[in-house]
C-alpha cells in the first residue's frame, strides 16, 4: 500500500480580531494531525493563535475563466462607493 | 543556487511573433508584474520548468538538513544545540512550504520524492560536502545560508504566486540562520588559537563550494534567458555571486580569517572585489553524483523514506478506521 496522505489547506488567525488567513497546505491523515502539523510547519514563531484546517478536496473555487462574468458587473456600479456622492465643503461629519 | 541549472526545455527564447495569442497574453501579464496563480492558464514549458525549479529547491532544503543534523548531538552547549535544532527544523519547514507550492502545479508529493530518490531531480551541490568539525556548522550558517538569502530575496518577486509567497516566508526565517552561524564563527575566532585554526580550516573548505552554489556563468544560457523572461529567475548567477563576495569578504576580515583566494582583491575601478577562477570541473563532478557525500546523502534519504513507510501506512489505516467508526455512530 502506498497511497499518499490527503492534502489539507491551512488557515491561521494571527491575532485576536483578525480573520483566519490561508498560509499554505500540508499532508496529514486526519484533521487532528493536520492541526498538529500546521502548528509545527506554520507557527514556529508565534504566527498564530488559532488554526483552521480543511481538506483541499473539499474546497471549491471560482475558475479564472469566470472572472469576467463574476466580477465585471460590479465595475460599473460606482455609486456603491461613497466618493460617487460629492458633498458640499460646508457639510461636516459625513 | 538551491535550484542550479534548471532546464526550461526550450531551444531558444520565443519572440512575440512566434507566440500564440494565449502565450502573448500570458507574457503581457508577466511583464505587467501580475502574479500567475495555479489555476490560471500557463504555457506547458513554464509549468514544467517551475515544477523542476521548485522541486530542486525543496529537495535542497530537505537534504540540507543532513550535514547540519550531523552536529546536533555534539553541539558544544545546550543553547547551541537548541539553536541548531531550531535551525534544522526551519529547513524542514522550508522544504514543506516549497513542496506545497510545487503541488499547486499538479505534481504529487510522492512523485517528487520518487524523482529525487531515482536521481532524476537534483538538489544543490553544496550539500554533498561533509561537516567535519563544529566550525563547519558556523560556516554553513554564515556562507551557505548567506548565499541562500542572496538568491531567495529576489525570488520573493517571482511571477508564480505560491512560489513567491513561500519565498517571503522563507526569507523571514533565513536571517536567524545566517546570524547564528556568524555567531558561532565569532565565538571560535575570539577563542583559543586552536579554535581559530578550526574556523580558518572550515572557511578554507567551504569558500569555493559556496561560490559554486550560484551555478556556472549563465549570461549566454538560453534557459536562463527564458527563465528571466518568465520572471522566475531575476538576477544572473554571476551578478548574485559578485554580490555575495562583496558582502562576505568584509565579514571574513572582521573575523580575522583569510579567504582562500590569492587573487581576491578590491577593485576600486569596478567597485567590486575581483576573485579567482572557480573550479567548474569539481562542480560538474559533484552535480553528476561524484562529490564527497552524494551517495551517503541519497542513501540516508532513501532509508528514512523506506523505514518510515510502515508509519505512513499505519497512520492512514488508523485514520480510516476511526472515520468508519464515526460514520457508523452517526
Ligand atoms: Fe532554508
Ligand atoms: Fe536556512
Amino acid at each position: 500500500m502506498s497511497s499518499e496522505w490527503p492534502l489539507w489547506e491551512i488557515f491561521i488567525r494571527s491575532q485576536h480580531g483578525l480573520a483566519h488567513k490561508h498560509v499554505g497546505s500540508l499532508h496529514a491523515v486526519d484533521a487532528q494531525m493536520a492541526i498538529r502539523n500546521a502548528r509545527d510547519v506554520y507557527t514556529r514563531r508565534n504566527e498564530g493563535i488559532s488554526i483552521w484546517v480543511a481538506r483541499s478536496a473539499d474546497i471549491h473555487a471560482s475558475s479564472p475563466g469566470d472572472k469576467e462574468a463574476l466580477f465585471e458587473p460590479s465595475n460599473d456600479k460606482v455609486y456603491r462607493h461613497p466618493t460617487f456622492f460629492p458633498m458640499p465643503d460646508d457639510v461636516k461629519h459625513i | 543556487m538551491y535550484a542550479q541549472m534548471v532546464d526550461t526545455g526550450v531551444a531558444k527564447v520565443r519572440d512575440v511573433a512566434e507566440m500564440t495569442q494565449e502565450e502573448r497574453a500570458f507574457q503581457d501579464r508577466i511583464d505587467a508584474d501580475v502574479k500567475v496563480e495555479p489555476k490560471d492558464w500557463m504555457p506547458d514549458a513554464y509549468r514544467r520548468t517551475l515544477i523542476r525549479q521548485i522541486q530542486q529547491h525543496a529537495h535542497s532544503e530537505i537534504v540540507g538538513m543532513l550535514p547540519e543534523g550531523n552536529w546536533i548531538t555534539r553541539a558544544p552547549s545546550l543553547q547551541r544545540k537548541a539553536t541548531l535544532m531550531a535551525k534544522v527544523q526551519d529547513e524542514g519547514g522550508h522544504g514543506l512550504y516549497l513542496y506545497c507550492a510545487a503541488e499547486t502545479l499538479g505534481v504529487s508529493r510522492d512523485a517528487m520524492v520518487a524523482d529525487l530518490h531515482a536521481g532524476k531531480v537534483k538538489y544543490s551541490s553544496i550539500f554533498n560536502y561533509p561537516t567535519l568539525t563544529w566550525a563547519d556548522i558556523g560556516t554553513i550558517g554564515w556562507l551557505v545560508d548567506g548565499a541562500a538569502i542572496m538568491n531567495q530575496i529576489p525570488l520573493c518577486r517571482c511571477s508564480f504566486g505560491p512560489y513567491a509567497r513561500a519565498m517571503i516566508r522563507v526569507c523571514k526565517e533565513e536571517s536567524f540562520h545566517q546570524r547564528q552561524g556568524y555567531d558561532i564563527m565569532l565565538a571560535l575566532c575570539r577563542g583559543t588559537p586552536e579554535q581559530k585554526v578550526m574556523a580558518q580550516d572550515a572557511l578554507n573548505r567551504w569558500w569555493w563550494p559556496s561560490l559554486m552554489m550560484f551555478g556556472p556563468p549563465d549570461a549566454a544560457s538560453v534557459h536562463s534567458a527564458q527563465s528571466a523572461r518568465w520572471k522566475i529567475k531575476l538576477l544572473s548567477n554571476d551578478e548574485l555571486r559578485q554580490r555575495f563576495v562583496d558582502q562576505t569578504v568584509p565579514q571574513a576580515d572582521y573575523l580575522g580569517l583569510k579567504v582562500p583566494d590569492d587573487r581576491l582583491a578590491w577593485s576600486a575601478e569596478r567597485g567590486h572585489y575581483d576573485f579567482g577562477e572557480i573550479d567548474w570541473q569539481e562542480f560538474h563532478e559533484v552535480i553528476k553524483g561524484n562529490g564527497p557525500c552524494n551517495r551517503e546523502r541519497m542513501q540516508t534519504r532513501i532509508k528514512a523514506w523506506e523505514d518510515g513507510a510502515w508509519v505512513r501506512e499505519a497512520a492512514l489505516a488508523h485514520a480510516e478506521k476511526h472515520a468508519a467508526r464515526e460514520r457508523q455512530a452517526a
